[in-house]
């Protein structure tokens, strides 16, 4: 599974970020991004899909292989 | 509440009132029935105004920054005095303003509320937290909002900003004027003078001597190698003390109320530290303490309503993260829920710039809260009381506990 943030979407309210440190960053203006190429280990899979569920601006999706 | 409220709602569809005290007590019923029959209803009180209940519709008006402006934030409108007041001629930026104000004024702010800056805010705030706990937690009664909630918040963006917190209450004063009690003009006039005097004061200082502070770094900023206007500066640090004081106060009185009301929550959340990020999100949801107005900037039909340029809407996010279209058992405090979209901070461009702190004060003030007083519940033998309009959350929150060490005396479990 990859995910990614759609910078157009994100307006920084850091759930992503909360939810799953260790795959989501966020800078000083609060927008997110994905660390690294936005593979998820299976370790982070079922919190990254809370990211992915909770994010208000719908901007956390899942990349299609 | 204040002074000069209205007649009894007859018919909430089109003629509601955010001041009725019933509303400000219990708004989640008439929330349902408006969303069920009605789901944008519509009130000539305080100028024509929309009030949307779904979440589809709060979160669309909130993406739509065209037609639906923020030149006009406040709930309760100011007599119809319009936006061109010589001191604040762009009232409290940027959430009182539209792009391109809004995108550089908040760029200026928002590294000061970031997830790092704000971690290195925790350690005053818990300190500060242990403080005033320690002033009432042997007394085995306090009044949980007005001890405790209201005076967290205000000290900590008093330290933000670089002002002096002995000054806490009357800050407190003045944002209560302006946003609590903003259709008595006496009142709503003697809070802007106190925020515009005291920071025109305090702007003048910096300008000979500045600090590390949020101020003093608005004043030296430079944008397009200009120095930012006064006014700017003037209207963006009333607004971080406005926009800090009463609704983080707000979210932590509520949340204290609720786990005063429900003991299984409370003693879950004593129990299971583990699910504490869970639960200040499901807090934030079901209290949401917070709702902006955005004025309409031409006619246009949304929601099959006819809405005309100048009308208000009031951006119900408190309804909307009560929604059974978008939450399961909305009317449920579910303090582990984890799919939780919630909009307590508003969506769209003007996210509550300051929610990484709001979120921080909540959850050191309910862990140091819990901490020191695990047993707590509602006096028997006094009233809750509430203000509702921008900002919903208890003033007067009268709490019994047994004292630590001391024996039970029947007063309280």
């Amino acid at each position: 599974v990859r995910v990614r943030v759609d910078e157009a979407k994100c307006q920084g309210h850091a759930r992503c970020f909360a939810l799953v440190p260790e795959l989501f960053a966020v800078d000083d203006y609060g927008r997110s991004s994905v660390i690294g190429d936005g593979s998820v280990p299976a370790a982070l899979e079922e919190r990254t899909r809370l990211a992915i569920a909770n994010c208000p601006e719908f901007a956390v999706e899942e990349i299609p292989d | 509440v204040g002074l000069t409220r209205t007649a009894a709602v007859a018919d909430w569809t089109s003629d509601f009132d955010v001041l009725d005290p019933g509303y400000v007590l219990d708004p989640f019923g008439i929330w349902d029935e408006l969303r069920t029959r009605f789901p944008i209803a519509h009130s000539d009180r305080r100028g024509s105004t929309w009030l949307p209940t779904r979440y589809e519709d709060v979160t669309a008006i909130a993406h739509d920054v065209e037609h639906f402006s923020s030149l006009q934030v406040a709930v309760i409108p100011f007599d119809g005095t319009p936006p061109s007041d010589p001191v604040l001629p762009y009232g409290l930026p940027p959430i009182s303003s539209d792009p391109p104000l809004h995108t550089w004024t908040r760029r200026l702010l928002l590294p000061w509320f970031s997830h790092a800056r704000v971690g290195s805010y925790e350690a005053m705030t818990r300190a500060l937290c242990r403080r005033l706990l320690a002033t009432f937690a042997d007394a085995g009664a306090a009044d949980a909002a007005g001890h405790y909630a209201q005076q967290i918040p205000v000290r900590v963006v008093a330290h933000i900003l670089g002002v002096d917190d002995a000054l806490a209450d009357t800050f407190t004063g003045w944002v209560r004027d302006v946003l609590e009690f903003a259709d008595d003009p006496e009142r709503r006039a003697r809070g802007v003078r106190g925020l515009v005097g005291y920071f025109l004061a305090e702007i003048a200082r910096r300008r000979i001597d500045p600090g590390e502070d949020l101020l003093s770094m608005l004043l030296h900023a430079e944008v397009d190698g200009a120095p930012v206007e006064e006014s700017l500066v003037l209207g963006t640090a009333a607004l971080v003390l406005i926009a800090g004081v009463d609704t983080t106060w707000s979210a932590i009185g509520s949340s204290l109320w609720h786990l005063a009301t429900h003991d299984e929550d409370r003693r879950r959340l004593v129990a299971e530290p583990g699910i504490m990020a869970f639960a200040v999100e499901e807090l934030l949801r079901a209290y949401s303490p917070v709702t902006m107005a955005r004025v309409v900037t031409a006619d246009l039909e949304f929601g099959g309503c006819p809405m005309k340029a100048g009308d208000k809407v009031l951006m119900n996010f408190p309804a909307a993260n009560r929604d059974p279209a978008v939450f399961e058992r909305p009317d449920t405090v579910v303090l582990d829920r984890a799919v939780n979209r919630h909009v307590a901070f508003g969506s769209g461009i003007h996210r509550c710039a300051g929610s990484n702190l709001a979120r921080m004060e909540l959850r050191v003030a309910l862990e140091e809260w819990l901490a020191a007083i695990p047993e707590f519940r509602l006096d028997p033998a006094a009233q809750v009381t509430w203000a509702g309009g921008q900002v919903r959350g208890p003033r007067e929150l009268p709490v019994v506990f047994p004292v630590p060490g001391a024996r039970a005396t029947g007063t309280a479990r």
